[in-house]
């Protein structure tokens, strides 16, 4: 007795049935609040933008893969529309529209097909794009939308400034915090979501209705997250606490900026991101530490994209140094 | 609490269609093809000639070596040939073709011996039957058992661990076995113990066999020296360095054994061979397969003959469905896919899973994305994605000192790769490479 067409492979023959795919779509979903929230604050720029960035990734991961690389192109796996989402995320709603495109061309192009494609990147592909725009076209870059909560805009406000902007140039004209303290939004306001920056930076809470769906859905573990926020909580508080008049609050740190969208969706890029729960922890916690260095001493008012990208290129190290403990390395208990 | 190992594992859909299938006696076949190299080690020596007149029990093939077993065999007939059989390995292997004899009474049979409970036999003697008897590991390792038991004199135990986690999904031959010859258990735990001179055995059960563990827990209320511990349901808990850290929190060093941390680790179901040896004087030619699947209208727990083909089983629990598209010896994790039926049931086949078309094959293999979800579930602590990169690089010195050689096979790495990336398949390749540069060098 013997089966037709029977298949002889190795062990295992089953498999758990997660797929690249549904990881990916999985960050997609985790993004839609954050999304609604950005739509709601800033309005059709907002849906602009984001299609925009999220076409053009498309275009140029099918275009380059078809034309040039001349391989099987890969725009279904999610990662490039991922890309596309995050790199709207960190652009203000008010950019020219060719910047995007030139921003979407070297995050696609540049920082992922050079290196050879999906898992072969270096460095995050969004932020080597927001970055490339930022160095570019500091102006445009910089220039942020008033938000207009509800108001559903169909094209730009009057511009304003960050609250990471606000405090950063009053530090730097000797105003005092407590001074600044009328001109930044509350903690309350930063964590709803209702203030000027990128798109996708808005509300914590939308980001972390997301962040708890990707923790539950198993796509990110808590170390990146908790290691990365706290790491930048320990390093402002220590500030805070020794002149609370020179130095914001470690609470306004996390909250405002790209703090919470950083660490639950973009230094938890699977593809950039340590491999080991000792290199996780490692790699956010000096994350957070050179965010907070840019934030506090440096030129630009935020640095979680620059603090990303400075991590990525260490995290091949950091795997090397920090690997899992074998088992049986070490006896742990003693034989009695 | 339930205990378990800390690091790594899965938890697989579990499937175990037969845990409510109580023990068949499968027929006796007409013919059995009964292989010589059914364990670890040498392969036994044929000792009987083609047209010899054999009985149930009677030594066919002498033990080859220290590490190496005796078989007997399972049925009173004739030799026909002395034949090679294709085996679970997929390589031919020397075989022993006896046609049944079908006037014998003896092969019909099914005796029913009353329960022993004093043991009679010293120590010396208990591990001589062993070895007489050719009882080797039937959790599949088939590492025959009286190697196990002569302790050198610098090597002290003081635990037996009995493995009853079968964390293997489907296949429900050792939890049968648990529930019906419960008290056969314990008396072969006891011999056990004899012949190792302690007084500690721990019998490691995951909870998923609740029954198992009530049952014996009933019948070792009075047995100051056996404990019974219950096991969160985590796969590879069965293998034994996994089942060590979970029940005694001993770690197995890299390289070492169990001996090592002063365990000895048998499974349930060689226990209860060690029984029938022991107290009933009969030698291993048969045990409890697993029969199932999916597809299958009826699955069952079969007494089997070893030499038995895999075709009368699966006729016992009537066709092969028309949808199956792969056999698989064993379970699905660690299980060898079969090329036909004609395969025997060895000392090792613990069961037999037929996989529907749905599930037989493998899908697209992608990129690695890196998401270190390998990394996270292997129970060794070692980087699986690292390793099949450095196997296909045929890096093989950076391989070994990343400790390829302590992976255990369990699969779990590729059973969750988001990418189906096959991982084992290159770790096994990169470990065969190793050993083959490794016999260069001596």
């Amino acid at each position: 007795m013997s089966i037709q067409k029977n298949i002889i492979s190795a062990s295992p023959h089953v498999h758990s049935g997660k797929a690249s795919k549904t990881v990916m779509y999985d960050v997609v979903i985790a993004l839609i609040p954050a999304f609604l929230v950005s739509m709601y604050v800033f309005g059709i720029p907002a849906l602009i933008t984001t299609s925009v960035a999220v076409i053009s990734c498309l275009f140029f991961e099918y275009g380059i893969q078809r034309f040039i690389m001349k391989t099987k192109t890969s725009i279904t796996d999610g990662s490039a529309l991922i890309t596309g989402l995050l790199l709207a995320f960190n652009l203000p709603s008010s950019i020219p529209l060719w910047m995007i495109v030139v921003g979407s061309l070297v995050a696609i192009g540049v920082a992922k097909l050079s290196f050879g494609g999906l898992g072969f990147n270096i460095f995050n592909p969004a932020i080597v794009g927001r970055v490339f725009l930022l160095v570019s076209f500091p102006v445009q870059m910089t220039s942020w939308p008033s938000a207009t909560p509800g108001a559903f805009p169909l094209s730009d406000a009057v511009s304003g400034a960050t609250p990471l902007g606000i405090v950063k140039e009053g530090l730097m004209y000797g105003e005092t915090m407590t001074a600044l303290a009328s001109k930044i939004p509350s903690n309350i306001d930063l964590f709803l979501g209702v203030t000027g920056g990128s798109l996708g930076e808005m509300s914590v809470l939308a980001l972390l209705l997301g962040g708890v769906y990707l923790l539950i859905r198993k796509v990110i573990s808590w170390h990146i997250p908790v290691a990365m926020l706290g790491s930048m909580a320990l390093f402002s508080g220590a500030f805070w606490l020794y002149d609370p008049t020179m130095y914001a609050s470690p609470m306004f740190h996390v909250l405002a900026g790209g703090a919470v969208l950083g660490a639950f969706f973009m230094a938890t890029d699977m593809v950039t991101s340590p491999m080991t729960t000792k290199a996780m922890l490692v790699f956010a916690a000096m994350i957070g530490i050179i965010t907070m260095v840019i934030r506090m001493f440096g030129v630009y008012p935020e640095g979680v994209s620059f603090a990303i990208l400075i991590m990525n290129a260490f995290v091949p190290l950091l795997n090397k140094m920090l690997k899992p403990k074998r088992f049986g390395a070490k006896i742990t208990a003693k034989f009695v | 609490m339930l205990k378990t190992f800390p690091k790594g594992g899965v938890h697989p859909p579990e499937n175990k269609i037969t845990a409510t299938k109580s023990i068949q006696r499968l027929p006796v076949p007409k013919t059995v093809h009964v292989p010589v190299a059914q364990h670890i080690g040498a392969p036994a020596q044929i000792i009987v000639e083609r047209k010899e007149k054999v009985v149930i029990g009677q030594v066919i093939a002498k033990s080859g070596g220290f590490v190496s077993s005796n078989i007997h065999s399972p049925v009173a007939g004739v030799v026909t040939k002395i034949d090679k059989i294709i085996d679970s390995s997929g390589y031919k292997k020397d075989c022993i073709v006896i046609r049944v004899d079908v006037k014998d009474e003896s092969n019909f049979v099914d005796e029913v011996f009353p329960i022993k409970h004093t043991i009679e036999q010293s120590s010396e003697e208990i591990v001589k039957i062993i070895a007489d008897y050719g009882i080797v590991g039937l959790g599949g390792a088939t590492f025959p058992l009286h190697v196990k038991l002569a302790l050198k004199p610098d090597q002290n135990i003081d635990c037996l661990l009995i493995n009853g986690v079968e964390c293997e999904p489907y296949l429900t031959a050792d939890h049968r076995l648990m529930l019906e010859k419960t008290e056969e258990i314990v008396i072969g735990i006891k011999i056990l113990l004899k012949a190792f001179g302690i007084h500690k055995a721990i019998i490691g059960i995951e909870n998923n066999k609740k029954d198992a563990i009530i049952a014996l827990q009933k019948i070792c209320k009075n047995e100051p020296d056996i404990q019974i511990a219950a096991l969160k349901v985590k796969y590879p808990q069965g293998g034994e360095k996994q089942l060590i850290r979970a029940i005694l929190g001993r770690e197995v060093p890299v390289g070492g054994l169990p001996l090592n941390v002063g365990v000895v680790v048998h499974n349930v179901g060689t226990v209860f061979a060690v029984y029938d040896a022991v107290q009933n004087n009969r030698p291993l030619t048969e045990r409890v397969v697993t029969v199932t699947g999916k597809s299958l209208e009826t699955s069952g727990n079969f007494w089997v003959k070893i030499g038995t083909p895999i075709s009368d089983l699966i006729a016992a629990v009537g066709a092969l469905p028309e949808d199956t598209r792969k056999i698989i010896n064993g379970g699905p994790m660690m299980g060898k896919a079969i090329k036909n039926t004609n395969i025997p049931v060895t000392k090792g086949t613990s069961g037999i899973l037929l996989i529907a078309e749905k599930e037989a094959s493998r899908k697209e293999v992608q990129n690695c994305i890196r998401c270190a979800t390998c990394v996270a579930v292997c129970p060794m602590g070692l980087e699986p994605n690292l390793l099949m990169s450095l196997t296909e690089k045929t890096m093989f010195e950076q391989a070994v000192s990343e400790d390829i050689m302590t992976c255990i096979e369990c699969g779990s790495c590729s059973y969750v790769c988001p990418s189906n990336r096959p991982i084992l398949d290159q770790i096994r390749l990169g470990k065969t490479v190793v050993k083959k540069l490794d016999l260069l060098k001596n």
